[in-house]
């Protein structure tokens, strides 16, 4: 089951770790992507730190941490075809992440999302 | 959207599912449903309809019209032929550009294209011909539709017989069910295109004849700002402003030798000493292209540098993003002229410096019907 931020990102958890990517409503907002730069696998990250940049044909924005955590593992293929994320959003995960705590609860499900984007 | 002006095209943008945004004081599409990508492309490969109606249209009348109009703007306007249009611009008394325009030549009368932003400002500063016995008559209750691309001729010569015979830069007249149309074959894309003036109250018919056209798909104002981009074309308020000269614009071309020093009419403009000491020296700096080696736009504002740390800043970008037709970012720049073609220098963006090559513009060579 996914869960969802209130950033427009999607939440998988495999195991000790969660798959982040970005919701279809917000790959529709962004317009065609163009670049994504990637962050380091073994960053420390805090929730809510920028640690991916998207730009689209339009415009530059940040994809954030969700949680506090260690980058264990990045999609190495979407730099290259950054395009993925506005054909498969859902395909196309940006970073794994594994957190201090793996408590998704605090997370929007798909119903409390779709609300929220109306 | 409040106190935003709507085109008379507004509606059928809606119908389209266009994106609006605030404009330069106008709701204007951005993007339509097949996005920004997609419609850049799609106008290279057939045709793009752009509604351009935010621009202001001028008529200038007097018997001395065109020598009138070289006391505000740096061009050859009383050598232009009739049923031609060329492009110019306003200059201030500092040798600043306030604006750029279309001005065409029809007969008994000038019509004038300015951009939306400008439109008061300009009217403001060609009543100033009145003392000339030149009368401004700004253009109220016609749109303007910009049909852009390679299919644009086989496009329009179906609705309107005539329009293929148009050259690069001819502008004439011609009835669509009774409507008249005033058109030009130009743009600003970088395609082969017209642009069609048309009564506001035809204009969503003659828009929708248009689009029942296969190869015709709408364009928003993100696809124009990428395709005018890559085809070098600068951007009032982005690649110059009032605090910029032609020279440094690279719109040094635009101001013919006759309006030069040492020409039969040579100034006679505002900032005519500054414009024209600076063209004959040749300036220091100039609007030149910028490609990133990476894959990172380098958009608007970003700062230029000389070396990969440290060094000199020498210049801001003043347009860049992403070019679908060069399938790359590509940006422009106000750089120092000495700087050679193919030189490597480094734009700051997130606090790293990345290197971007200096390429001659444009980057798409367009395609025009001479």
């Amino acid at each position: 089951m996914l869960k969802y931020t209130e950033d427009h990102e999607w939440l998988k958890q495999d195991g000790d770790e969660i798959i982040v990517g970005i919701t279809a409503h917000a790959s529709e907002q962004l317009g065609d992507v163009v670049f994504i730069e990637l962050p380091e696998v073994g960053r420390e990250v805090e929730a809510g730190e920028e640690i991916v940049v998207i730009e689209s044909v339009k415009a530059a924005s940040d994809i954030v941490a969700p949680v506090a955590g260690v980058v264990t593992a990045i999609n190495e293929a979407l730099p290259d075809a950054p395009g993925a994320v506005n054909d498969d959003p859902l395909g196309a995960w940006f970073f794994r992440i594994k957190p201090t705590s793996v408590d998704l609860s605090e997370f929007m499900d798909e119903a409390a999302y779709n609300e929220l984007i109306g | 959207m409040a106190d935003l002006r709507r085109t008379k095209l507004y509606d059928l943008h809606l119908a389209l599912g266009a994106k609006m945004v605030p404009f330069a004081g106008w709701e204007m599409p951005v993007q339509y449903p097949m996005g920004v990508m997609g419609e850049h492309l799609h106008t290279r490969a057939k045709a793009g309809l752009f509604d351009v109606s935010h621009m202001g249209q001028v008529i200038l009348r007097g018997p001395d019209v065109a020598l009138a109009l070289e006391t505000l703007v740096p061009a050859d306007i009383a050598g232009l032929g009739q049923s031609r249009q060329r492009y110019g611009v306003f200059t201030n008394v500092t040798g600043g550009i306030l604006d750029d325009l279309m001005i065409a030549n029809k007969g008994d009368h000038l019509f004038l294209v300015v951009n939306a932003a400008c439109v008061d400002q300009d009217i403001a500063h060609l009543r100033k011909l009145e003392a000339l016995g030149v009368s401004v008559e700004p253009v109220e209750g016609r749109a303007l539709l910009a049909l852009q691309g390679p299919e644009a001729e086989s496009v329009l010569k179906a609705l309107v017989p005539g329009v293929e015979a148009m050259k690069f830069m001819d502008v004439a007249e011609f009835d669509w069910n009774g409507a008249t149309l005033w058109v030009s074959r130009s743009g600003y894309t970088g395609e082969d295109g017209y642009e069609i003036s048309i009564p506001g109250e035809r204009a969503e018919d003659f828009a929708r004849a248009l689009l029942d056209h296969d190869a015709v798909s709408p364009i928003g104002l993100g696809a124009r700002d990428s395709l005018r981009l890559e085809a070098g074309m600068p951007l009032y308020g982005h690649d110059m402003d009032a605090g910029v000269t032609p020279a440094v614009a690279a719109l040094g071309w635009s101001i013919p030798k006759a309006r030069r020093l040492g020409g039969t009419r040579e100034g006679g403009f505002p900032g005519a000493d500054t414009v024209l000491a600076e063209l004959a020296s040749g300036p220091a700096m100039t609007r030149r292209g910028l490609r990133p080696e990476g894959r990172a736009p380098i958009r608007e504002g970003v700062e230029v540098f000389d070396a990969a740390e440290g060094g000199r800043r020498i210049g801001i970008v003043c347009s860049g993003g992403f070019g679908p037709t060069v399938g790359g970012p590509v940006a422009m720049a106000i750089l120092p002229v000495d700087l050679a073609e193919g030189a490597t220098v480094y734009a700051e963006l997130r606090g790293k410096r990345l290197p971007v090559t200096l390429t001659a513009l444009p980057f798409h060579k367009p395609s025009y019907k001479r």
